[in-house]
């Protein structure tokens, strides 16, 4: 099994959301987070004083797939979270150890 | 820099025109389409219009307070002080009304010694009952017009808040309003409205621009001086927490306002509705001329900058809400919303931390709007008033220059003076680390928003 964090830009959450779930990914963890990468910062301003944001706001989604789910998984949130612009966000996958279902007790790949 | 210089420029040309066009319209201004009757020696008996409109004024004046200052002010703190800030404008109220019903009152406007302040006759409230007062509204129980005082005495201090916001000790605080509504607000209000020696100088303020805006925007100066910047000020993001808030807050104060100004008239006639109009017309241009001054200075119009125009705009028509006409009420709020934007821009470049501009806002529009009375008055408008500078009567402004300009000092040194007592004695700041922790958790071991 693979642990798959994407961060995304937020308004893209939807769109997806929309996608995984046509894959047959059954469930997902999103989070609203903030941080910076190559993007830096943006400026705000309250009564002409400037300000530098420098966390910026980011969805990230969280999604636990079989192995051979795990490509197809990110190439789908690549092309559906891409803008080409500065700031599109990363996706980061690892190894899972296990995973277990609360209500029954089922684990492994059933327990997705 | 550069690009930002020319547009500084421009805006202030273009403000500057706009100011222009307006005076040269105020000075050409014809009678107003209703004048406000002369009223001959007043008959003291109770009308039953007016003593409604002065309680329903009251308590909305009180809405300015709680909630509108207090969500104003509360939106505008990081979210670790947000329950501190609304407390001050809370207890404030709380604290003044009965020090005003005790003895605030009779030092204010109970009978006078030597022009300076009120006599302790009328403590407790002893004689002002249900009778009118010839002075204090002839048409109305003299309690009434004591209540609708009230809501004034228990605003100022509140506003002076937003000096010291998110590091005042909460004794200090409490210490502070009583000894600052005592010490300042009552002789001020006493000078000026409580047949004092201002007031015997003919100075015009119909609602409180030298009484309640220069009081205490001076004071928030003296305030901001004396207390020091908050940890981290300038380098740490000290953003509005919650700008609906502060919104909802605006507007709630633009609403109350009307029971500030017109309610001034003292009763439900054609004074109040000239004041409401002058009122209103103030606040929606000091809007729309802050905005257009930041979105020419800085690139982008923005929400806080149109409330906070339309409250500059309010605060600087209050003085002159009664005396004027509707083109002078719109040439003060159009100068009112770009000075103050101006004001505000200046304070981060000199360095002080008053944290939510009272400076800027009160303390800047009250003087300009008591200046601005002394110009623009008419009496076309209140025959009570006087006419003002550009009405044929320069004397007049020569009394709103001292007017503003002893209000300013009194205000100022009275407040250090007060500031320095109270920090001998229970010290004004909060430690360090509890204003690293924040107000609500360290000074009320509360929170506002749960993580759960």
């Amino acid at each position: 099994m693979k642990k798959i964090d994407a961060i995304i830009k937020p308004f893209k959450l939807e769109e997806v959301k929309d996608a995984l779930t046509e894959l047959g990914v059954y469930g997902m963890t999103v989070s609203e987070v903030r941080g910076f990468g190559r993007q830096k910062g943006h400026k705000e301003a309250y009564r002409g004083t400037e300000y530098t944001i420098e966390f910026v706001p980011k969805t990230k989604i969280e999604v636990v797939v079989s192995d051979a789910m795990a490509d197809k998984v990110i190439e789908t949130i690549i092309r559906t979270a891409k803008t080409g612009s500065i700031g599109d966000g990363k996706i980061f996958m690892s190894n899972l150890e296990g995973v277990v279902r609360i209500r029954t007790g089922e684990s492994g790949d059933r327990a997705l | 820099m550069g690009k930002h210089v020319r547009r500084y420029v421009m805006g202030a040309m273009i403000v500057a025109a706009v100011m222009l066009t307006a005076g040269l319209v105020v000075a050409q201004e014809g009678v107003p389409p209703t004048p406000a009757p002369a009223s001959p020696a007043p008959a003291l008996k109770v009308d039953t219009g007016d003593t409604a409109w002065m309680l329903t004024s009251s308590a909305l004046v009180l809405a300015m307070i709680m909630p509108g200052l207090a969500l104003f002010y509360g939106g505008l703190v990081r979210s670790k002080n947000v329950l501190g800030t609304i407390t001050h404008s809370l207890v404030i109220l709380c604290v003044v009304s009965l020090i005003w019903v005790l003895w605030g009152y009779s030092l204010a406007f109970g009978p006078d010694v030597g022009g300076f302040i009120g006599n302790l006759e009328w403590f407790g409230l002893s004689g002002v009952g249900g009778e009118p007062h010839a002075v204090y509204g002839p048409t109305i129980p003299h309690q009434v017009f004591m209540l609708f005082q009230l809501m004034f005495a228990a605003i100022t201090p509140a506003l002076i808040t937003g000096a010291f916001a998110e590091r005042m000790k909460f004794s200090a605080l409490l210490l502070f309003s009583a000894l600052w509504v005592t010490l300042i607000y009552c002789p001020m209000a006493h000078w000026i409205w409580g047949q004092g020696w201002l007031a015997k100088m003919g100075a015009l303020d119909f609602a409180g621009g030298a009484v309640v805006h220069i009081s205490s925007g001076w004071a928030a100066l003296a305030c901001a001086l004396v207390l020091g910047r908050r940890q981290g000020y300038g380098t740490a993001q000290m953003v509005p927490h919650n700008l609906p808030m502060t919104l909802l807050g605006a507007g709630l104060l633009w609403f109350g306002w009307f029971g500030f100004n017109a309610g001034s008239a003292l009763g439900a006639n054609a004074l109040a509705a000239s004041a409401f109009l002058a009122t209103h017309t103030a606040a929606a241009a000091g809007g729309v001329s802050w905005m257009v001054a930041e979105w020419l200075h800085r690139g982008k119009p923005t929400s806080l900058g149109i409330a906070s125009g339309a409250v500059a705009g309010l605060a600087t028509v209050t003085p002159a809400a009664g005396f004027v006409g509707l083109f002078s009420a719109l040439f003060i709020g159009l100068a009112a919303g770009a000075a103050c934007y101006g004001a505000v821009v200046w304070k981060s470049r000199l360095g002080y931390d008053d944290s939510l501009d009272v400076v800027g806002i009160h303390g800047v529009g009250g003087v300009l709007g008591i200046l601005a009375a002394g110009l623009l008055a008419s009496k076309a408008i209140n025959a009570a008033g006087a006419d003002g500078l550009f009405f044929g009567n320069p004397g007049q402004f020569g009394v709103q220059l001292l007017t503003a300009g002893v209000s300013v000092v009194f205000a100022f040194l009275g407040t250090l003076m007060i500031l320095k007592l109270v920090d001998w004695t229970v010290g004004l700041r909060v430690a360090a680390d509890e204003e690293e922790r924040g107000l609500d958790i360290s000074q009320h071991e509360e929170r506002a928003y749960s993580q759960m």
